[in-house]
């Protein structure tokens, strides 16, 4: 009671800095998990427990934890796939023009997962889709785990015997999901620059899925690796020329802490914009936002709406040299390590901007609250989709249209008044 | 002596015709004049006048022209017939000294590092080494020689010492009141202009014209100023104006258009011959090592592999200077520098000319990769990332590098910098000098280098863009006035040159334009 009262009590189980000082300088109080928490910044393995029916609990009014309790309907990659499947097979089913194919089959708005199989349950739909194209190269990746462990390319059926005779056995084999895999067609043509690979991560906040409510963060950036990339064979098992996690580079000879192998997102696009033009950067940009709204709009109609959660995902994209992107994974978990100085004050400033949007004026919470922050709070956030206010817009507008606007490297931009946007949702 | 401006422009002439002589544009001319021949339009009896409204029409014509300026661009007119090269190269005989002794100084250093090292200056590579080198041409970068014996052979602070150290013998401080006050650290009296000739210099940077770096912010209708903006450049490209090009981008480049306006103005047009010359180059490379091929590997190490934006193109920069040092098509501008370079020749081979190489002024390569570096950002085909850089040296960076009395030299610019400083800030002046923080021992490391790894990219390719607008470097010495006007009154609360550098260690989130606009041209003076 008293001057306490009023403020925040937090708990979280992941020791970093980031995280600690920005609950610090709020003035909230740590207590522990067993008491009275208002705001629980929680691992993915205690979000497990929190709302697993045996040992759940109910949450209260006043308090918010960090992820859905199903959100893993996004970050597994097998089920990603599988929801984004469905939703596209129901786009076609309801005859939505999003759902439209071109001549080969392909569709023309919602490609942008690569050809994806689990294994073992697909690994007869896999073996003929590898046959009609028997030169190319795929990639094996663990349902189960996170940064780049037990990844592994293939480029011949054999590296993956494994899998099919567990598939041949008729018994019943308990297939732990920690052994699942998912197996995807690597692009083996990606963007380089200064010879280099590197992926693209993006940070973007959920407050709600229905209605779809999403912000994305203006300072993402690129992960190069740090050896020169080749699609050679001979280098395929040289994890440091094809994985751009992190955690890999770091133990690459030539990996360096100053500025850590990355590069920020408007640097990206003011290279493109020199050396490829306007049109094409900002048409990438544009997808970008895009692939990421029907990602999320694929798992909403499956994700647990529950009102006390937020989440803050890390997603990991690829550009390929026709500058078309392609949406690899979503991470519920982004790392908060810091590799550099730099580093350390993006993750800072993005934990301060998503507590600032997650949890109003930094005061204890009422999760009944209608989700929606005054566009000061928003800091480096802008907003990448409101469902509410694109439904509110009136029938003229286009229902795929967003409110969000265009990331570039200036941030937002004043809307044309009665003029539409150059750069629009297709 | 006063020429006779017919005589100077009939010298001129005559110099620029030599020079296109024998180009190849002369014989694309000559043959395109001669295809011309077939053509029903082309009459006889009016063969001249034909051939000539053929050339306009079909381009060729606004291709002579640019090549033209761009003689004119880069070499200076000429001072007096009876002039001695040298005086081309640099009228006042006390800098002319001064460089020689620099470069004696240079020359020395390499000459005990190649002893205590037992390494020549130049030498054949083995041919293993050779064909290794050609596989990894792409990534020298993951190499890692031991280069822990190779040390700089100066830093920018040594070059600042000699600077600091000119005099001219024949003048005495006396004279000129207004040099008597002068309280920098350079203390030769070359003219430099004041505020009110900047402004008229840079009039396109006034308050009412509109410019890339201001008027294209996120707040700003981009009808207001950008859309037309460019709309004008892709005019002008399509026009392929070297002149219009250079006018054009005073108020700045619009992103997608700038690699095409530097090479339109610069006058870069990749042709065969330039890849070819260029693959040449690397053969040279490829064969023969020098020295100073370990002091670039070091440099880059030291410098490129370590920033934040330059660290993804570090392999373009071996390629592109290892390339240069071989480069004796540069030996042609120092006719108007005041450098004389070094010359060397590969191990066994002295006095054969095609054996030759040459050390460029600047063997401190740090301002060199960071003068490549952004480039990176625009040209990703080699050849073509190649003869930009080594146009833009031949342009203006040498003259960051070598002591002359150029309004564009190092030295006319720190001159500028302390005299538009102790002008228009003078609390601000006298405060730094008192706690032995001369302003200029902070401000040089930025003007010796362009501002390259200091200023974020965006901003810096916007300054750079005025640079060959205006083709001059003058505004590197205006930019950093600006800079310390910005940051004024923390500056007057230091007490140390610690400090004082603190308060100017990271320039990478200023805006460059708003910075000289509010300088030149809303500052009372």
């Amino acid at each position: 009671s008293g001057i306490m009262a009023g403020k925040v009590k937090w708990v979280t189980d992941i020791e970093k800095s980031v995280l600690i000082n920005n609950f610090e300088k709020r003035g909230w109080i740590q207590v522990a998990e067993n008491e009275d928490w208002n705001f629980y910044w929680m691992s993915v393995q205690t979000i497990r427990n929190v709302f697993s029916v045996e040992t759940g609990y109910r949450l209260s009014d006043d308090q918010i934890v960090n992820h859905f309790p199903n959100h893993y309907e996004l970050t597994r990659k097998d089920l990603m796939v599988k929801n984004i499947k469905r939703y596209r097979k129901e786009l076609e089913k309801e005859g939505s023009p999003l759902a439209e194919k071109d001549e080969n089959g392909k569709y023309i708005y919602l490609d942008f997962v690569p050809v994806t199989f689990m294994l073992p349950a697909d690994y007869n739909l896999f073996v003929e889709e590898f046959r009609k194209n028997p030169s190319s190269t795929w990639i094996m990746k663990p349902c189960g785990k996170a940064q780049g462990k037990g990844i592994f390319l293939i480029n011949k059926l054999s590296q993956i015997k494994k899998w099919s005779r567990d598939s041949k056995t008729s018994s019943f084999v308990s297939q732990s999901s920690k052994e699942a895999y998912v197996i995807s067609l690597y692009i083996n043509n990606p963007l380089l620059i200064g010879g280099k690979k590197f992926d693209l991560r993006l940070y973007v906040l959920v407050s709600t899925y229905r209605p779809l409510r999403c912000y994305m963060y203006k300072l993402g950036f690129c992960r190069f690796c740090t050896v020169k990339y080749t699609p050679s064979t001979s280098e395929l098992d040289n994890m440091f020329v094809h994985l751009t996690n992190v955690a890999i580079q770091k133990h690459g000879d030539d990996y360096n802490h100053i500025h850590g192998g990355k590069w920020t997102v408007s640097n990206l696009r003011l290279y493109l914009e020199s050396t490829r033009g306007k049109e094409v950067t900002n048409k990438l940009f544009d997808e970008i936002h895009w692939i990421i709204v029907q990602s999320l709009k694929a798992v909403a109609p499956v994700m647990n709406n529950d009102k006390h959660c937020f989440e803050c995902y890390g997603y990991d994209i690829i550009i390929d040299d026709k500058l078309k992107p392609w949406l690899i994974e979503v991470n519920a978990s982004p790392s908060l390590t810091s590799s550099t100085a730099n580093d350390r004050i993006l993750k800072y400033n993005l934990i301060n901007d998503t507590l600032n949007i997650a949890v109003p004026n930094g005061e204890i919470p009422d999760c009944k609250w209608n989700k929606s922050p005054p566009k000061e709070v928003l800091g480096n956030y802008e907003v990448l989709y409101d469902e509410e206010m694109a439904q509110s817009d009136g029938p003229e507008r286009d229902p795929r249209g967003r409110s969000g606007q265009s990331t570039g490297a200036k941030g937002s931009r004043a809307r044309d008044l009665g003029k539409p946007a150059l750069t629009t949702w297709k | 002596a006063m020429l006779d401006p017919d005589r100077g422009l009939s010298l001129t002439i005559a110099r620029v015709v030599q020079r296109l002589q024998g180009s190849s544009l002369h014989s694309q001319l000559e043959r395109q004049a001669r295809v011309s021949l077939h053509k029903p339009e082309i009459k006889l009896e009016s063969l001249k006048e034909d051939i000539k409204d053929f050339l306009r029409t079909s381009g060729w014509e606004k291709k002579l022209q640019n090549a033209v300026y761009s003689e004119l661009n880069v070499f200076p007119l000429p001072c007096h017939p009876a002039a001695p090269p040298e005086h081309i190269k640099e009228p006042l005989a006390y800098m002319r000294k001064a460089q020689g002794s620099w470069e004696k100084r240079i020359l020395k250093s390499l000459n005990s590092m190649c002893t205590e090292l037992s390494i020549p200056l130049a030498q054949k590579r083995p041919v293993s080494e050779q064909k290794e080198l050609l596989n990894k041409w792409n990534e020298m970068g993951t190499d890692e020689p031991d280069l822990s014996l190779f040390r700089p052979v100066y830093a920018p602070k040594d070059f600042l010492e000699v600077l600091m150290n000119l005099r001219n013998p024949n003048y005495e401080n006396g004279e000129q009141p207004s040099f008597r006050n002068h309280l920098g650290l350079i203390q030769v009296p070359l003219k430099v202009k004041d505020i009110s000739e900047l402004k008229e210099d840079f009039s396109e940077l006034g308050l009412n014209i509109g410019q890339l770096g201001i008027d294209d912010s996120a707040q700003v209708p981009p009808e207001f100023f950008e859309n037309e903006h460019v709309r004008v450049g892709q005019k002008v490209l399509a026009e392929e104006d070297s002149a219009a090009a250079q006018q054009y981008v005073r108020q700045g480049c619009p992103t997608a258009l700038r690699a095409d306006l530097w090479a339109l103005i610069l006058n870069i047009s990749n042709q065969p011959e330039d890849i070819l010359y260029y693959e040449q180059l690397k053969s040279n490379v490829i064969q023969h090592d020098l020295l100073v091929d370990s002091l670039i590997y070091k440099d880059v190490k030291l410098t490129a592999s370590n920033d934040d934006y330059y660290f993804v193109f570090e392999d373009y920069l071996y390629q592109v200077l290892l390339c240069f040092s071989r480069d004796t098509s540069v030996l042609e501008h120092f006719t108007y520098s005041s450098a004389t370079p070094p010359k060397s020749y590969i191990q066994g081979k002295l006095g054969m000319e095609e054996y030759a190489v040459f050390y460029p002024p600047n063997v401190n390569y740090n301002s060199f990769i960071l003068s490549v570096a952004p480039l990176c950002f625009l040209y990703h085909e080699p050849s073509k990332l190649y003869q930009i850089f080594r146009e833009m040296y031949v342009r203006f960076f040498f003259r960051l590098h070598s002591i002359s009395s150029h309004p564009s030299g190092i030295v006319s610019l720190c001159l500028l910098f302390e005299t538009l400083l102790q002008t228009h800030l003078p609390q601000l002046f006298y405060h730094l000098r008192e706690i032995g923080a001369q302003p200029l021992r902070i401000s040089f490391k930025w003007m010796v280098r362009a501002f390259s790894g200091y200023l974020a990219t965006d901003q810096l390719l916007l300054l750079w863009d005025r640079i060959l607008g205006y083709n001059s470097l003058e505004i590197l010495a205006v930019l950093a006035a600006a800079v310390f006007a910005f940051r004024a009154v923390n500056l007057m609360e230091v007490t140390s040159l610690a400090a004082a550098e603190a308060v100017l260690a990271d320039l990478s989130t200023l805006k460059v334009m708003p910075l000289l606009q509010i300088f030149l041209f809303a500052t009372v003076t």
